[in-house]
Parts: C-alpha cells; structure tokens; sequence
C-alpha cells in the first residue's frame, strides 16, 4: 500500500534516453601487446627450428626406458617428500600454536633450523649421516648399518620432506589463524576437546586458506626433485645427464626433461584448481551450490 | 529441587579490567532470565563463565549440582582437563550473537555435529531429531543450505536448533538479535518464546526490552562488572529502583 503510494508520487522525468547506445571500451593496447608477443614468439619458434637440435633425438627419448623411469621416480619422490613435509607441517603448526611451552619452543626450534639452511646442504647431512652415526638403531631393541638405511632414496626423502615441513608448518599456522574465533567458540560449546575441533572445525576451514599456497609447493617440489641428483638419486634429470654424458646429445636430452616436467606440472595445476573449488564450494559461492541439488533431483 | 545454575563470588579481570566484580546468582529450574545492562558491564562475561569459554579468577559455579571447570578436594579448587571441561559443557547450550554456524557444514551437518561426532550417537537416530528441530524452528526447506546462503534470521534460528539437538539442561543467549537486522529480530524472538514456553531453563542477555518484559520470569540490570538491580520484570523494567537502571533503560527507549 505504502509502496503503490510513494511510486504514484513520483514526479515523471521529462528526458528521453531511448536513442543513446552503449558502447565498450576500446582496448588498443591489449591487440598491440598481442601482435609483439605473437611476432616474439615467432621469432623464437624460427630459432629453433633452424637451431642444431636433432628434433628426432627428442622424440626418440622421449620415451626411452632410463628418462620414464627417472620420471617415475621424481614422481614417487615429490609425492613422499610432500606428504611427510604436509604430515610434519600439521604436526609442528599445532604444536606451535599449543599452550604447551615445551611443544611450542620445540617446534620453533625445528623451524628454525631447517629454514635456516640451504636444502642443498641438509641432503648432504642425511646422505653422509654414517660418518658420524655409523649404525642407526634403539639400543639393545635393533641395530643396522647406516648405509644400509640412508640409500639416496631414504635420504632424499628425509632432506625434502623434513626441509618441506618447515615451510608447510607456517602456512598450516596461517591457516588456522585465519579460521574465525567464533566458529571456535561454537566447537567449544558443543562439547568438542581441542583434537576434535581441530579435525571437524579448523582444519577444514583452513584448508580454503592453506591449499593455494600448498599446491605451489607441490609444484617446486616436483622440481626441487632434481636437487637430489647429487646425492645419486636417480630422478629424471639426473638419468638424462647420464644419458647425455655418453651421447653427447645436450639440449635434446634436457628439453626431454622439460617436457616431462611441464607435463607433470600442468597436470598438477588443474588438480590444485579443482581442490581450491571443492573447498570453497560452501564459503560464499551460492550460484555454484544452488545448481547442484535441484540438477540431483532432477536425475 | 537445588537451583539450575548457583554463581556465588565471581570475579573476572581482563588484565586490569574488573568484567566481574563479586557477582553472585541463581537460576531455577525452568526460569527464563533476562539480563540487561549496557555494553562492557560484564553480562556476556557472565554468561561465558557459566559455561567455561571465560575462566574465573575467583568465586564458584555450580550447574545442577555440579561443580564447573574444578574438582574440589578439601578446600582446593584443582583445574579439569580439556577433556573434563567438554564433557561439562554438554550440560548448557549456547547461541551467539554473530551466530557461529560451521561455514563449511550444511545446516543439517551443522545441528548433527555434535550429537553424531560429540555424544557418539547413531546418524540414523540423530536425523529424525534433527528434521523435527528444523520443523520446529520454521526451516525443514533449508536443510541442505549451507550458512553463508541463509539471512541473519535463519542462521540465528538454526544456531538455537543445533545447541537444542544436544539436548542441554539449559540455553544461554548472548544478544541472540543483535547483529540481525530490524525486520528479522522478531523471528528470532518468536523461537525463543517458544522456547520458553516448553520450560526450558534460559539466560538471555539482551538489549530486547520488550522480549524481557513479557517472556522473563526475571530481569537482572548489570552495570560495571556488579549486578545492580534484580527482580520481576514489571518491576525492573517499569518501576527500576537504582538510578543507573532508570538511566540505562530511559537511554534504550529513547
């Protein structure tokens, strides 16, 4: 009633816009940019192709067995190494964040250290760790040699993943900092103990906040792998070093690797852009959410 | 019948900020209280200490009976664990102001949270329960909603289905309607009526004078961390007898 009055005491308004058109903003810049890029790459491509590369070469290694093999195992590696760095990181960001000060000082000492050393020299620990332990073992339980435990996998393993822990440890931190006090609060009062508010409440809000930044890491693990050829583990860029060693073929053998790990990380890419979807699907994406219930009732 | 909730002593300091000044109170079985009193005068203090998201520096709470957030021995008062602490808990439920429904969880993952994961109770006993409470709070539609796709209103109006689903002796409210918009008070309210009208025992802490008037059996006025004022509400509210009463309550009318 109200309404129909206000709208009926509404003066008319005496201009006519019927005949004015809308038209987009012109962007000449961005054909301009596309052209130079586009006679760029051009220019590139031609080099290449004219350079002295046995293109063939690449193809026929592509496959071979020793580069599938080395891929393999860069692959087993970057996903050991990440899940004990995401397993270590969870663990030390808690125990950072406890009221416990021994757990608390604990953790920041771990942090510190292996933040605070360059990766490249952590391997180099653990592969030479029989120089000072040469046997590794709980007294009097069991015993073994430590050469026979600190293969270059088990190293390498140990170095990344430890190393990775560091990092994942402080941005699990900022993932749980960024979880509201009151959805806290709201565990406490139904009766939830601190573990259990972390499995059901915080860690699955954190994880919006904490899966961009790991996704990332996942990504330089995959590459950080190749760091392990030092130490002799027998990941893809160190298989086509020897390759190239014996045939001589340089760039054909590291454009092998290039592909493979651009394949490996492309793959990656778009599962980090489904898991970031999965996990931001209840926090504010009604149009997505809507869609997806009344398509199920549907079928 | 011993009181729902015995507080005898409190005191609660936020570093040099005295929330609790020698606050004592009781609550019976099945009483609706209201407590007013303007902001920082220690009501949700209060609150929070009943069930332990504040702990007290001094004094002691009893709910039905038992001893909150201590185990006495002799005359010492020993700390309860985490684990201790939730199972206490249990006992009273609570609704937020800023409402605090899991972002991440449906509205019907939210109300069974806690009886499934907290009490350990079958799914399949839980649900049922859980529709009628959303029957009863006006949103079996809303039941695969999730927070963030809810008004003010109806997130408020779960939130008190979720703390009732653990079936707790009694409900605390903190300013339940004041982050809702006008037009959305009142739905709130009406649950809460409802609510009162069951029996449940209730503390509400809110700015709703008229709530207080007509569904309180008693108001308490709270100024400065000390409870100032107590009595039925057509007293406390029509004929206050303490000047700062008269002053705060002429301030949220005017």
């Amino acid at each position: 009633m109200a309404n129909t009055q206000s709208a009926a005491s509404i003066p008319p308004i005496k201009y006519s816009v019927a005949h004015l058109h809308h038209q987009p903003r012109r962007h000449y810049g961005r054909w301009l940019a596309a052209t130079l890029i586009v006679l760029a790459l051009a220019l590139i491509i031609n080099a290449f192709a004219h350079g002295q590369i046995a293109w063939p070469v690449v193809g026929q290694f592509l496959t071979a067995p020793a580069i599938l093999s080395g891929l393999w195992s860069t692959i087993l590696m970057t996903v050991c190494a990440m899940a004990l760095g995401l397993a270590l990181g969870v663990i030390f960001a808690i125990m950072i964040m406890s009221p416990n000060p021994v757990l608390k000082y604990v953790a920041v000492f771990y942090i510190w250290f292996f933040r605070g050393t360059p990766l490249l020299l952590q391997l180099l620990l653990w592969f030479n760790l029989a120089l000072i332990f040469p046997t590794l073992g709980i007294p009097g339980l069991f015993e073994m040699r430590t050469v026979d435990f600190m293969t270059p996998f088990m190293a390498t393993l140990l170095g990344l993943g430890i190393n990775q822990g560091a990092y994942t440890a402080e941005v699990v931190r900022g993932g749980i900092l960024s979880v509201d006090n009151g959805q806290i609060e709201a565990a406490k009062v139904i009766g939830m103990t601190r573990l259990t508010m972390l499995r059901r409440i915080i860690l699955p809000q954190a994880m919006r906040v904490i899966i961009p930044p790991v996704g990332n890491e996942v990504i330089s693990m995959v590459k950080l792998t190749s760091v392990a050829s030092v130490i002799q583990y027998a990941e893809i860029l160190r298989n086509a070093q020897t390759i190239y060693y014996a045939n001589n073929r340089v760039m054909e053998l590291l454009i092998v690797s290039a592909i493979w790990y651009l394949a490996v990380v492309t793959i990656l890419s778009i599962g980090q852009h489904l898991l970031e979807k999965h996990y931001s699907k209840s926090l504010g994406r009604r149009n997505a959410k809507r869609v997806a219930p009344a398509a199920a009732e549907g079928a | 019948m011993p009181a729902m909730v015995v507080a005898v002593g409190l005191h609660k300091y936020f570093g040099n900020f005295h929330a609790l000044d020698e606050v004592s109170l009781e609550i019976q079985h099945g009483e609706v209280l209201c407590i007013i009193g303007p902001s920082g005068s220690g009501k949700s203090t209060l609150l929070r200490c009943i069930n332990q998201l504040e702990r007290i520096d001094s004094g002691a709470v009893w709910i039905d009976d038992e001893l909150v957030g201590f185990r006495q021995e002799g005359d010492k008062l020993y700390e309860l664990n985490d684990a201790e602490i939730a199972r206490q808990r249990l006992s009273s439920g609570m609704v937020f102001q800023r409402f605090n429904l899991f972002a991440h969880m449906t509205v019907l993952e939210n109300i069974i949270e806690g009886p499934v994961i907290v009490q350990k109770r079958a799914k399949s006993a839980v649900i049922p329960e859980a529709l009628a409470l959303l029957e009863r709070v006006g949103l079996k539609d809303k039941q695969h909603a999730y927070p963030s796709e809810l008004s003010g209103g109806q997130q408020q109006r779960i939130a008190i289905a979720r703390a009732l689903a653990m079936k707790p002796k009694l409900m605390l409210f903190d300013e339940p309607t004041s982050a809702l918009d006008p037009e959305l008070v009142s739905e709130v309210l009406a649950v809460m009526r409802d609510l009162a009208n069951s029996g449940m025992t209730m503390i509400v802490v809110t700015h709703e004078l008229g709530f207080a008037r007509e569904v309180a059996h008693r108001v308490v006025f709270m100024d400065q961390g000390r409870i100032i004022e107590t009595g039925p509400p057509q007293q406390v509210l029509n004929n206050p007898q303490e000047k700062r009463t008269r002053d705060f309550i002429a301030a949220v009318l005017a």
